[in-house]
Parts: C-alpha cells; structure tokens; sequence
C-alpha cells in the first residue's frame, strides 16, 4: 500500500485514497481471474463437447451430403430408424401410464412395499445397460431360467422385437416416474383435498386438479423418456443382437456401420440422432421454464 | 389397511382414497409394484444368483481373472477420475454460467444439458471422428506420440461428454440461492476473493458438487455406448468392464459376465447410496 496512515494529518483523504488503489489492483487481479476463469470453462466446453459437436457436422459435410443422404435413406437405415421410433412410443405410452400410476403411489398412498418401489424405480439409473442385457439374457435367453416355460409357450423374447422393448422399457423406467413424483411432492395436497371436500370423486379430482398440475411434469418425463429409449445402445445390442432389419434399432445399425467403415450411414445416422436429441432438448428447455413458472405459481 | 391406524399419513391417506378409491386404488399400486418387480427386481435378482451359482470360489476366480480385475481397475479408476474432474470443471461451468453475463449464455447453458438427449454411441462417435488418429487432431497429437482414441484419453473424454450435466446442474441452484449479502459482508470486512470462495461459497457448494461428482462416477462405471467406439477395447489397455461384460456375452461365458456385472451393481450402489445419503443430509439442513 502507498500511503500510510499520519497521525496528524486529516486522516480521510489518504485512507480513502489507498482503500481506492488497494481496490484497484484488487480489481485488476479480480477481472484477470475472472476472465482466465470463463476462458477455462470455454475450452472445457469446447474440448469435451462442441468440439466433437462440430467434428459431426463438418465430418458428414466432407463425406458430401449427397452419399450422406443415400446412405441414410436406404432401406436397411430407414427399417433401423423405424425400429427405434416404435421402441420411442411403445416406451413413452407405457411410461406416461406406469410412471403416473407409479408416482401417485409413490407420493400420495402409504402401504407396504412403498420404499421398495421407489428404490426399484429407482435402480436403472445406477445399472449398466449391457448389464440389464445380460440379466434379462439369463431369465428369459435361450438358456435362461425360463427357457423351457417359453419354448413350451413358443415365445422368442431375446434376439427378437419383444427383447428390445423390455430393454427399452427398463432403462426408461425412472424418468417419468421421478419427474411426476418430485412435482408431486411440491405442489402438496391441499388443492386435491379442497375437490374432494366439495364432492369431486376420484376421477375428477384426478383429470381436474391434479392432471392440470402435473401436465408440464409428464410431458418433461415423457420426453426424457424418448430420448433415452431412442439412444438405448447396450441393452438393445445385448438382447436384439442387431440383426439388419429385424432387431437393429438406429444406434446399433450405426455401430455396426462405423465397425464395418461404412461412415456415410454411420455418421449420416449419427448426425440423424443428433439432430432429433437437439430438438428434444429444445422442447425440454421449454418445458423447464414453463415448470419453474408453474412451481411458482402453487408456492 | 395398515396406513389408516398411522395418524401421521391420515392425511395422505384421505387423498389417495380420494384418488384412486377402493378396490382400483389397490390394483394400480399393486399394478405398479408388479411392474417394476418384473422389470428391475427378478432379472437382477438373476443376475447375482447365477453369478454365484457355481460357488463363491469360482466367483472369485472369475472375478480376479487378470483381464477381468485389469478392466474392473481400469473402469473405476476412470470413474473416480472422471468424478473428480467433474467436481472441478462442473462447479467452474456452473459458475460461469450463474454469475457472468455474455451474448449466448442461454444457449449455452442449454447446451450443457445436451449430452442428456444425445445417444451415448453418439457421442462416442462424436468424440472418435474429432480425436481420432486420421482426424487433424489426432495426427497432430500423433506427431509428439500422444494417442487419444483408442486409449485411455478417449475414454475419459467420452465419460466426461455423457456426465458433463451431472455437477453443473446440481451446483446452479445453490450458487443461484447464496445469499449476496452474505457475499458482500465478506468483501466489506475485507476478505479477497479467494477467502470469500473459501467461507462462503465452498462450505455451500461442497455437498452439492461432491454428491453430483459421485453420481457422474456411478454413472462412468457403466457406461458402454461411447466407450465401445473410442476405447479400441484392447485387454490390459483400454477394456473397461462394461466392454468386458459383452464380450463374456458374446463369447458364450455369461457367468463369468454375471459375476464381474455383480461386481459393478455393488460399486454403482455404494456411489448411489453415498450421493443420496450426501443429498439427504443437505436437504435436512437446508430445511431445519
């Protein structure tokens, strides 16, 4: 510091003056920091994310968009790409009914089995997707616990379109069913109750007041729900094997095209996936906002 | 019914009849138990029995097979480096994006969520084409013998892409909710930055970035799509045990996937119980 302090003199001056210049190369190291900090986090960014973004696009660019496209389009990719969009909706309407069922349960019963419940809703969050391959390989595979009661029944669960939805279904099992759980939990009961004290039964206090509430809830789990069942890599390679136009979803035709170097569809469905995932993210940021406004609203 | 005689539920109670009444009310709970009974509980119910079937001993062997124990190492020393790195450049990320102004923060802080929608094979792929050996990058870090793909960076690089929401999503809210005054009352009674980091922000953020870092490394150790395509899954090297998983599939010793699975299930438990126990702790304090 410049100046000290004298005794004699008026002591405001010289005091302010050096709070100001301590303040200044304060301020100077501050705004250094602070700029070397978002520098840090935009490289982070870049290197880890839009970087490997960009390399997509300018990669199926050089391919040239035109083999991109025809690749893409082929019948083998279209059947690839269809497989994943029944797995997206078979999974997103079982969701939105088990996931409602489920979180109301969750939230508003008590009974025995309630903890379990959460907990197993839960589960798929912390497991392996190959490792749900191989626990349902071994209960209903070909030489899974349950072989002979399928053979007898004459049922073909794995390495065939039954195994993909059970995969798909276990691996999207928590998102709808936490989201309307949290939501739930936050708005409280006193609206529902108030219905019930005026006379509306279930139903109505159901599809009234609390459906209302919880609508933008289910429709962000439901979306979450389609992105992970549309990006659902190991549990379906495990139990659909990927065979071309019976079992291969968009993700294994694209591991399978990149082994096999056939980047134009590989990268072409990539881009493909890519592009569908932004669009869904786009509409979970809307439906974020449009939640933050609501949950403050019922505050 | 066992919930009526506890009057501390009473109230719910009311509503679920309310709800779902009478017999229907039964049936959807015990429709929804069924369902997730039959989906999560018995396959990996039967996944640790067989895994065990054959005896603790054979287990073990399994287990400590040395290109088995090699992947287990490898996967979760990935995991806790992951972790960590999350813990830094995620609380740097959200802070970043809470406490700057700049043109696109929006977007950007939109696109932090993006590996959440993306296709974890994607972004492997993604990663694979930016850092791969024919790429401009990748021939130029060949140039000073620095592989990135099909080594150990590239799998850190992917894992870092697919948990990157993880620690920025759970710390902005708490740096949102950090009392300014309490901040500036640092400042005024002359605290440099790095102490009013230190006292005010890290006691609060601390939990929040170490609970979410833990879930990012249970989320890496089983993580498979990106890996299989930026790994080269070369045993001793780069063949994490989700890769080793499926190759023991493939190559007809389910088993012996069963057992170094079990292995997985119970470290990926242990970092889900932490995180959650870490969580629950906070939210009892931030209510009291």
């Amino acid at each position: 510091m410049r100046a000290e302090r004298d005794v004699g003199a008026p002591a405001i001056a010289p005091v302010e003056a050096a709070k100001l210049d301590a303040r200044d190369t304060r301020g100077d190291r501050l705004a250094a920091g602070r700029v070397a900090l978002g520098a840090v986090v935009v490289l982070y960014l870049a290197v880890v994310l839009l970087g490997p973004m960009g390399a997509l696009v300018a990669e199926v660019s050089r391919i040239g968009i035109g083999e991109v496209l025809s690749a893409v389009l082929a019948p083998p990719a279209l059947e690839a790409l269809g497989m994943s969009i029944a797995l997206v909706a078979i999974s997103v309407v079982v969701n939105a009914f088990v996931g409602t069922i489920g979180a109301i349960a969750l939230v508003r019963h008590r009974f025995v089995g309630r903890g379990l419940l959460g907990a197993l809703a839960d589960l798929p969050l912390a497991v392996s997707p190959v490792m749900i391959g191989l626990a349902f390989l071994l209960l209903v595979g070909r030489e899974g616990v349950l072989a002979p009661v399928l053979e007898a029944l004459d049922w073909k669960i794995v390495y065939a379109f039954p195994g993909l939805v059970i995969g798909t279904l276990f691996v999207t099992l928590p998102y709808t069913m936490r989201e309307l759980a949290y939501v739930l939990e936050e708005i409280g009961t006193s609206e529902e109750e108030a219905a019930a004290t005026l006379g509306a039964s279930a139903w109505q206090t159901f599809w009234h007041v609390t459906f209302p509430n919880v609508r933008v809830a289910l429709g962000y789990g439901l979306l979450m729900t389609a992105a992970r069942a549309l990006g659902e890599f190991g549990a379906v390679l495990v139990l659909g094997g990927s065979i071309s136009g019976q079992t291969q979803t968009a993700t294994t035709f694209i591991h399978d095209a990149v082994e096999e170097r056939a980047l134009a569809g590989g990268y072409g469905m990539a881009l493909v996936l890519g592009a569908i995932s932004v669009v869904l993210l786009a509409l979970l940021e809307h439906l974020k906002h449009r939640r933050a406004r609501a949950l403050g609203r019922t505050k | 019914m066992t919930a009526r005689s506890n009057a501390e539920g009473s109230e719910h109670v009311r509503t679920a009849d309310a709800l779902l009444p009478g017999p229907g009310q039964r049936a959807l709970r015990g429709l929804a138990l069924a369902y997730v009974l039959v989906l999560v509980a018995i396959p990996l119910a039967t996944l640790v029995v067989l895994a065990f079937a054959d005896g603790p001993p054979v287990f073990v062997e399994r287990v400590t097979d040395e290109v088995a124990r090699d992947a287990l190492v490898l996967t979760l020393g990935t995991g806790v480096l992951v972790g960590a790195l999350n813990v830094l450049f995620g609380t740097a990320t959200a802070w970043v994006l809470t406490r700057y102004r700049f043109p696109g923060r929006g977007a950007l802080s939109a696109l932090v969520d993006l590996p959440l929608a993306v296709p974890t094979l994607v972004a492997g792929v993604m990663i694979a084409v930016l850092y791969g050996p024919s790429s401009l990058v990748g021939t130029t870090f060949a140039a000073w013998d620095v592989e990135i793909v099909f080594a150990k960076p590239g799998i850190v690089l992917a894992l870092l892409f697919v948990t990157l929401p993880f620690v920025v999503r759970a710390v902005e809210p708490v740096l949102a909710e950090i009392d300014v005054a309490e901040e500036e009352a640092a400042i005024v009674l002359g605290a440099g930055p790095w102490r009013v980091f230190r006292t005010v922000f890290f006691p609060a953020l601390l939990p929040a970035a170490l609970s979410a870092g833990i879930r990012s490394t249970g989320r890496a150790i089983g993580e498979f799509g990106s890996i299989v395509v930026v790994a080269g899954n070369i045993p001793f090297e780069t063949l994490t045990a989700p890769v080793y998983v499926f190759g023991e599939i493939e190559s007809g010793a389910p088993r012996a996937a069963a057992a170094v699975s079990t292995v997985l299930l119970v470290f990926a438990l242990a970092l889900y119980v932490g995180a959650t126990w870490i969580e629950r702790k906070v939210g009892a304090r931030h209510a009291s």
